[in-house]
C-alpha cells in the first residue's frame, strides 16, 4: 500500500559551513532529512559529525549558510527555542535531580501542570522500561539506565527532532546491541525523526534508514545503508563502510549488458553483469567486499571453476592462504595473490568442521560473481 | 594477636603518637588557656582562682564591646553576601567567556590576595580621604560603608578562586541539556550549574566570612570612631591590660567560629550522604 502522504523535508542544511578559527569543521554541507526518517551521520573521528548536530540544536551558529526546521529558518535561533532535542554523548543527565525531576524537567520549563507533567515523565519512564526508578538519583544507575533516561528525558518533551550524539558509543558491546533495537522500536511506535551520530558504521547500518557519510567537513554519501553498502560513490567510502579489496583496473569492452575489466594486479580479467558508464580507457577501480568472494580448491585435481554470470575463465585467479582468523560465526582468510597482491575473504562457518576446509599455506582459487563486484571511479 | 603496624599505621607507632600529641598541645594549648582563663574568678589572669561566668555577663554589661561584636557581625554578613555574588559571578565569567585581556583580568583578581594587607590598608585610608570621602554621621549599618568595601576587596578574590576551582569540573554537556530542555541562559546556570558549585559557594562564604571577621589591619585604617570592630576593640583594650573580659569574648567568638565551621560540614556531609542514599 502506498504512503498516503507524499514525504515531507523537516530538516533542510543549505550550504553550511562551520569554521573554529582556522579549522573547517563543516565544509559547504547541503542535506534534507524526511520526516520520520532515522538519519545517520557517519564519519571518521573529527569529520565534524558533532558539529553539524550541534548547530541543529542550536549549540553553533554556522559560519556560513541556512538551517529549517518545518520550513522555518533556526539558523540563528536559541537551542531553548528550537522543537528538536538532544541526547548527549555523556548522557548529561543533572546529577543533582532525581530520574523522575530529570525527566520532569523540560516540561517544568514549558510550564506543564503538575498532574500533566507527572503522568506524561511516568509514560516516558515506561517507554523507556525504567518504572519505579523515578525516585533513583542518577549516580545509582548503570550506564545504560542513564542513557536511558537522557533518552526518556529528550522524548517527553514530544520534538519534532530527536538528536543523539553517539548514543551508545559509551557502552559494552552486548549491551549496545539490545538497546539499538530497542531505540529502533522506539522509533517505529514514536514516528519522531531520529538523527545520529556515529562513527560505528554496524550501528548505522542496522538503524538508520537513511546515512550520510562525512569526511573533512564535507558530505561523501547519501544513501540507504544497503546503497552505501553495495553501491559506494567512492573508494573512501567503500573503504570506510565495512572492508573492501580494491583494484585497479581498465575497461577493455563496456557494453549495455556487461563489461569487461581487465586487472593488471591480478593478471586476471573482470566479467560484471551491467555496463560500468565509464568509456574508453579511463583508470578505475573494482571494489570487492570480502564476503562476495569465493574460496576453491586447487591442485592437481581442480581446474580454474566457473563463476556465476560470467563466461569461463572471467572472474577467477589464484592464491595461497597466508593467515586464517576464526571468529566463531564466520571465518577471515587472509589470501595471497600469485602476483603479491593480499586479498581478504569471509566464509560463513556453516558446519562445526567448516572452517577445517582450508589451511594455511593452502593454494585456492578465488572467484566472484558477475554481480559481485561493484566499479568505482573515484 | 596485633599485627604489626604497616608503613602508613602512623597512629599505632608510639614516637609518631608522641609527636602528633606535641604538635597538639603546641597548636592549641594557648587557645586552651585562653579559654579556661575566661571562666577564672581572678582579675589577674595568671592564677586560677575558681570557677565564674561573671566575665560573660561583664561583656554584655560593656555596650562598647558588644556594639564592636554587632558591627563586626555585620560587617562579615554584608561583606560575606557581596563577595560571594562578585567572586560567583568573576569566576563564571572567567570560566565561561573569551574576551581580549581575560589573562589580565585573571591575574588581577588573584592581586588583593598577595598584597600586603598594609599597603591594602593605607590605599583604603587614602581612598576614602580623597578620592571617595564616605560622608560621616550616616545612620548605622550605612557608616560601616567603607570597611565592608574594604573586606569585600580582599575577600571575593577567594571566592572567585574557591568557585573557579570547582568550575573546572562541571560537565559543559549539562549546561547544553538545560538549554536543550527549553531553560534560558539564567535558568541554566540557576538549575545546573549553582548546584554543581554549591560546596565552593559555601566554602567560599565560610572563608570570606572568617576572613573578615577576624581582619585587623585594613580595619584599622578604614574604620571611624563609631564603626570600631571587635578586632579593633579589643586591640585598644589590651593596649591597657589583659583582662579576662577579652578572654571571654574571645571565647565566644571562637565558639561561633567552630560552630560555623562544623555547620558547614555538616551541610556539604548530609549533602554527600543525599546523594548515596
Ligand atoms: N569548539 C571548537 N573549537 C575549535 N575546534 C573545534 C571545536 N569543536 C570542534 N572543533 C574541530 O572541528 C572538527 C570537527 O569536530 P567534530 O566534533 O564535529 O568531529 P566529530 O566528527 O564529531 O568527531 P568524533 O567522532 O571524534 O566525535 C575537529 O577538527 C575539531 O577539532
Ligand atoms: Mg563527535
Amino acid at each position: 500500500m502506498p504512503d498516503p502522504r507524499p514525504p515531507r523535508t523537516i530538516i533542510e542544511f543549505r550550504n553550511i559551513t562551520k569554521r573554529f578559527g582556522p579549522v573547517t569543521a563543516v565544509d559547504d554541507v547541503s542535506l534534507s532529512i524526511v520526516e520520520g526518517e532515522f538519519f545517520a551521520l557517519l564519519g571518521p573521528s573529527g569529520c565534524g559529525k558533532t558539529t553539524l548536530l550541534r548547530m541543529l540544536a542550536g549549540f553553533e551558529t554556522p559560519t556560513s549558510g541556512q538551517i529549517l526546521i518545518d520550513g522555518h529558518d533556526v539558523t540563528r535561533v536559541a537551542p531553548n527555542k528550537r522543537p528538536v532535542n538532544m541526547v548527549f554523548q555523556s548522557y548529561a543527565v543533572f546529577p543533582h535531580l532525581s530520574v523522575m525531576r530529570n525527566i520532569e524537567y523540560g516540561l517544568r520549563m514549558e510550564g506543564v501542570a503538575a498532574g500533566e507533567r507527572r503522568a506524561r515523565a511516568e509514560d516516558a519512564l515506561a517507554l523507556v522500561q525504567l518504572e519505579g526508578f523515578g525516585d533513583r538519583m542518577p549516580d545509582q544507575l548503570s550506564g545504560g539506565q542513564r542513557q536511558r533516561v537522557a533518552l526518556a528525558r529528550a522524548i517527553v518533551k514530544k520534538p519534532r527532532v530527536l538528536l543523539l550524539d553517539e548514543p551508545l558509543s559509551a557502552l559494552d558491546a552486548k549491551l549496545r546491541e539490545e538497546l539499538r533495537f530497542e531505540m529502533s522500536a522506539l522509533q517505529d511506535r514514536l514516528g519522531i525523526t531520529f538523527v545520529m551520530v556515529t562513527h560505528d558504521q554496524d550501528e548505522a547500518l542496522a538503524l538508520a534508514t537513511r546515512c550520510a557519510v562525512m569526511n573533512k567537513g564535507s558530505l561523501m554519501q547519501v544513501a540507504t545503508p544497503a546503497d552505501l553498502y553495495e553501491f559506494p560513490a567512492s573508494r573512501l567510502v567503500a573503504d570506510f563502510i565495512g572492508s573492501v579489496n580494491l583494484f585497479e583496473g581498465r575497461v577493455v569492452e563496456d557494453a549495455g549488458d556487461h563489461a569487461i575489466i581487465d586487472l593488471p594486479e591480478l593478471g586476471a580479467r573482470a566479467w560484471l553483469a551491467r555496463g560500468t558508464g565509464a568509456s574508453g580507457t579511463l583508470q578505475l577501480w573494482l571494489a570487492l567486499r570480502p564476503e562476495k568472494v569465493e574460496l576453491h580448491k586447487r591442485g592437481a585435481a581442480y581446474g580454474p571453476p566457473d563463476m556465476e554470470g560470467t563466461p569461463p575463465g572471467y572472474n577467477v585467479v589464484k592464491g595461497t592462504i597466508m593467515d586464517i582468523a576464526y571468529l566463531g560465526s564466520e571465518s577471515v582468510y587472509d589470501v595471497r595473490l600469485d602476483g603479491g597482491k593480499r586479498v581478504r575473504v569471509i566464509r560463513p562457518n556453516l558446519t562445526r568442521w567448516d572452517q577445517e576446509d582450508f589451511s594455511w599455506d593452502e593454494e585456492v582459487w578465488l572467484g566472484w560473481h558477475a554481480e559481485g563486484a561493484h566499479v568505482l571511479l573515484t | 594477636m596485633r599485627e604489626p603496624p604497616g608503613l602508613l599505621d602512623y597512629a599505632r607507632r608510639w614516637p609518631l603518637k608522641l609527636w602528633m600529641l606535641l604538635v597538639g598541645l603546641f597548636l592549641y594549648a594557648p587557645l586552651l588557656v585562653l579559654v579556661a582563663m575566661s571562666f577564672n574568678d581572678s582579675r589577674r589572669t595568671t592564677h586560677w582562682r575558681g570557677f565564674t561566668m561573671d566575665w560573660y555577663a561583664k561583656v554584655f554589661e560593656d555596650a562598647e564591646l558588644v556594639q564592636s561584636l554587632v558591627n563586626s557581625l555585620s560587617i562579615a554578613a554584608f561583606s560575606t553576601a557581596i563577595s560571594l555574588l562578585l567572586g560567583t559571578l568573576a569566576a563564571i565569567a572567567l570560566w565561561r567567556f573569551r574576551f581580549p585581556g581575560r589573562m589580565l583580568v585573571d591575574g588581577a583578581f588573584a592581586l588583593p590576595i598577595v598584597v600586603p594587607e598594609i599597603c591594602m590598608g593605607v590605599a583604603m585610608l587614602i581612598f576614602f580621604a580623597r578620592v571617595m570621602p564616605w560622608p560621616a554621621g550616616l545612620p548605622w549599618p550605612l557608616s560601616l560603608g567603607p570597611i565592608v568595601i574594604a573586606h569585600v576587596s580582599f575577600s571575593f578574590p577567594f571566592v572567585a578562586v574557591v568557585v573557579r576551582a570547582r568550575l573546572q569540573s562541571f560537565d559543559r554537556a549539562q549546561e547544553e541539556a538545560a538549554r536543550d530542555l527549553g531553560a534560558g541562559n539564567w535558568r541554566a546556570l540557576w538549575d545546573v550549574v549553582v548546584p554543581h558549585i554549591r560546596p565552593a559557594l559555601l566554602a567560599g562564604a565560610l572563608l570570606a566570612f572568617t576572613l573578615s571577621l577576624d581582619d585587623f589591619v585594613i580595619t584599622f585604617f578604614t574604620a571611624g570612631p563609631d564603626t570600631v570592630t571587635f578586632p579593633v576593640k579589643v586591640y585598644s583594650m589590651v593596649r591597657f591590660s589583659v583582662t579576662p573580659k577579652v578572654n571571654a569574648i574571645s571565647t565566644l567568638l571562637l565558639a561561633v567560629t567552630v560552630l560555623l565551621t562544623f555547620l558547614a560540614l555538616r551541610l556539604q556531609a548530609r549533602a554527600a550522604a543525599e546523594r548515596l542514599s
